[in-house]
């Protein structure tokens, strides 16, 4: 595996490409990819722990529902995710547990507020021996 | 930056251009951008013109499809776009054509402070307003709400503000629908919203939001200045945020519902993020009764920061913010969906007009408005970014006709947040605002400043030139900023 994610332009808002050697890799990557954006991940411990489970209709709604229900837990928990171990993964369902650290001023960088993650160009398709999909944010 | 928009593009007047109905299949009314030669240069950079022509494909959309002339790419909807939809000819409600901030607005205090009289006390002045406005991602505020609580806020927006001592009856005649929305139902909002609304009442967000104090530095309109109570060396206040997390939530929650709505309807859209279902529908419904909870939350949110930023005069200067002069001169809503009135082919019609990044400008004589603005038309208040002038307007009559009563809502980017991020590294832009512009910045965040710098942004006077030359808002004064909280 080469490049996990990078960020896409657009004037007005931002998103990311991401990139895995299975889709379960793909969505773990898109989850660093998003709270990259939001934060420094380098000074973030893994101390705390949320159990996710997301059921869809298929893979695209299934990665912005997944991403939806992390930021979820940023916006209320105010917990940044760093590290994303997901379980059983179809391409309707996936189980997974998330770890990060709730947020405190003197430790950690804040980047910028994600207010939702859109449908608009949203891609997951498969590539040459692996996945690749495009999500943007509004920001 | 992407590709140049290459779609057709002609040229009405110095002020107008239209997508002509035939450019696109499927589009149901021609497109409108309001814009001289200068700025069109830049709204072909990005698709904002596409997307001004997948709106005009709306089920049951009227006349045109409208794009200010500070319109940039958006999800879906083109920010800085307008678009009427009829209810009686099967027409949608898009919870996209309004925006994940639903009510971001802009309020502009004024006072009977002059410049020369705080030119020394500015910079305690900011320090004490960074301290007492809760900003930044994610801030949360000291006023928590109990879901009994909430419900209330939600039905009497600005007006639970003022009941609880935040404020006069005065400031909700000085705002837009009188700070609420009617038919607000509280139970068509989520758990999720319930829940992040709870803390971030009072509280100013990040990104593009701000408190900036100023001075009025040109008149244009003398007398209808002295109505609106502005006059030149003036310090103001203006505060820019929205309904924070609870909005955003409202938002998310409804684009995803009418995702799987759709195909009932038999809708079919080029986007996604268009989502939308007919206003006669339940799923219409639902989002209207949850988004006017969300625009009253965000009139209530400015209320509070006002109330703050009073106090913070008060402190500051040792007097109380009556004898100050701190009176609203208006709150303005720019993402927001209302129903209103208008003459379409001969036929008054109830439309509702989706408002994502513009601006309700009302002219003299609409019955809408107050009787102290029956005689100068709607006060239109236009945000420019951090180191430029800011602009009081007012709406026209003829904004009445041409743009279902609408104009402009600010500057409009011109640089995506990572290219403004790159073009500032290594730099302090706060530092260079003051050295360069002696303007003040508190900020939570460096990143957010450097997405924010000047350079992001298109100069707003050159909006506020067009629809003032269009007549669509009349210019009335300018501000110059002093100071800056960030978040």
């Amino acid at each position: 595996m080469e490049k996990r994610y990078e960020a896409i332009e657009h004037t007005a808002d931002f998103g990311i490409r991401a990139y895995g050697d299975s889709l379960s890799d793909l969505f773990t990557n898109a989850a660093v990819g998003m709270f990259s954006s939001i934060a420094d991940l380098t000074t973030v411990d893994p101390i705390h722990k949320r159990d996710i489970s997301v059921t869809e209709t298929d893979r695209e709604a299934l990665l912005v529902e997944w991403l939806r229900e992390l930021l979820y837990l940023f916006s209320t928990d105010g917990i940044i995710l760093s590290r994303f171990d997901i379980g059983h993964m179809t391409e309707r369902s996936l189980k997974a547990r998330v770890y990060g650290e709730r947020y405190k001023q003197e430790k950690h960088t804040l980047h910028t507020e994600i207010k939702a993650v859109t449908y608009h160009g949203l891609e997951v398709i498969q590539a040459k021996g692996g996945w690749k999909a495009q999500i943007i944010f509004d920001a | 930056m992407s590709e140049f928009w290459q779609g057709t593009l002609e040229k009405v007047d110095d002020w107008r251009y239209r997508i002509p109905v035939t450019y696109k299949a499927g589009m149901k009314v021609p497109g409108i951008l309001y814009a001289d030669e200068t700025l069109l240069k830049d709204i072909v950079r990005d698709k904002a013109p596409e997307q001004v022509a997948n709106v005009a494909c709306l089920p049951g959309i009227v006349r045109h499809s409208l794009a200010m002339p500070d319109i940039h790419w958006g999800y879906g909807f083109c920010i800085g776009g307008v678009a009427a939809t009829d209810p009686e000819a099967g027409g949608v409600i898009s919870p996209g054509g309004v925006g994940y901030d639903i009510n971001c607005g802009v309020r502009l205090m004024r006072s009977e402070i002059t410049l020369a009289e705080i030119k020394r006390r500015i910079e305690p002045l900011m320090n004490r307003l960074f301290t007492g406005i809760p900003a930044g991602v994610g801030s949360k505020g000291d006023i928590r709400l109990s879901a009994r609580e909430e419900r209330r806020l939600f039905v009497e927006g600005a007006r639970w503000a003022v009941n609880k001592g935040f404020g006069s009856g005065e400031d909700l005649e000085c705002t837009e629908a009188g700070g609420a929305l009617d038919d607000a139902d509280p139970s068509q909002a989520s758990d999720r919203a319930y829940e992040r609304g709870a803390r971030q009442a009072g509280t100013l967000g990040s990104g593009n939001h701000f408190l900036e104090v100023q001075v009025v530095d040109e008149i244009y309109d003398e007398d209808i200045a002295r109505e609106f109570r502005i006059f030149k060396d003036q310090v103001t206040v203006m505060i820019h945020s929205g309904s924070r997390g609870f909005g955003y939530q409202v938002c998310d929650d409804y684009v995803k519902s009418m995702v799987r709505a759709m195909a009932k309807y038999n809708i079919q859209l080029s986007d996604k993020q268009l989502a939308c279902a007919p206003i006669k529908s339940p799923e219409g419904a639902a989002y209207l009764g949850a988004m006017r909870c969300a625009a009253n939350y965000a009139w209530a949110n400015r209320q509070c920061l006002m109330h703050r930023t009073r106090e913070a005069f008060e402190a500051v200067l040792g007097a109380s913010w009556q004898s100050l002069g701190l009176l609203l001169v208006y709150d303005v809503a720019h993402n927001i969906a209302k129903f209103e009135t208008y003459t379409v082919d001969g036929r008054r019609k109830k439309l509702c007009v989706h408002r994502k990044g513009a601006t309700r400008a009302f002219g003299p004589g609409n019955p809408e408005l107050p009787a102290r603005f029956q005689r100068t038309g709607q006060p239109v208040i236009i945000p420019g970014d951090m180191g430029s002038h800011s602009f009081l307007l007012a709406g026209t009559v003829k904004a009445e006709t041409e743009t279902f009563g609408s104009t402009c809502h600010g500057a409009g980017r011109v640089l995506s947040r990572s290219a403004s991020i790159r073009a500032c590294r290594g730099r302090h832009i706060d530092r260079e605002l003051l050295e360069t512009k002696g303007i003040i910045v508190r900020a939570t965040g460096r990143s957010t400043l450097a997405e924010e710098a000047p350079e992001a942004y298109k100069d707003v006077i050159n909006v506020v030139n067009v629809v003032h030359n269009a007549g669509i808002s009349k210019r009335i004064a300018r501000m110059r900023p002093l100071g800056v909280v960030k978040g």
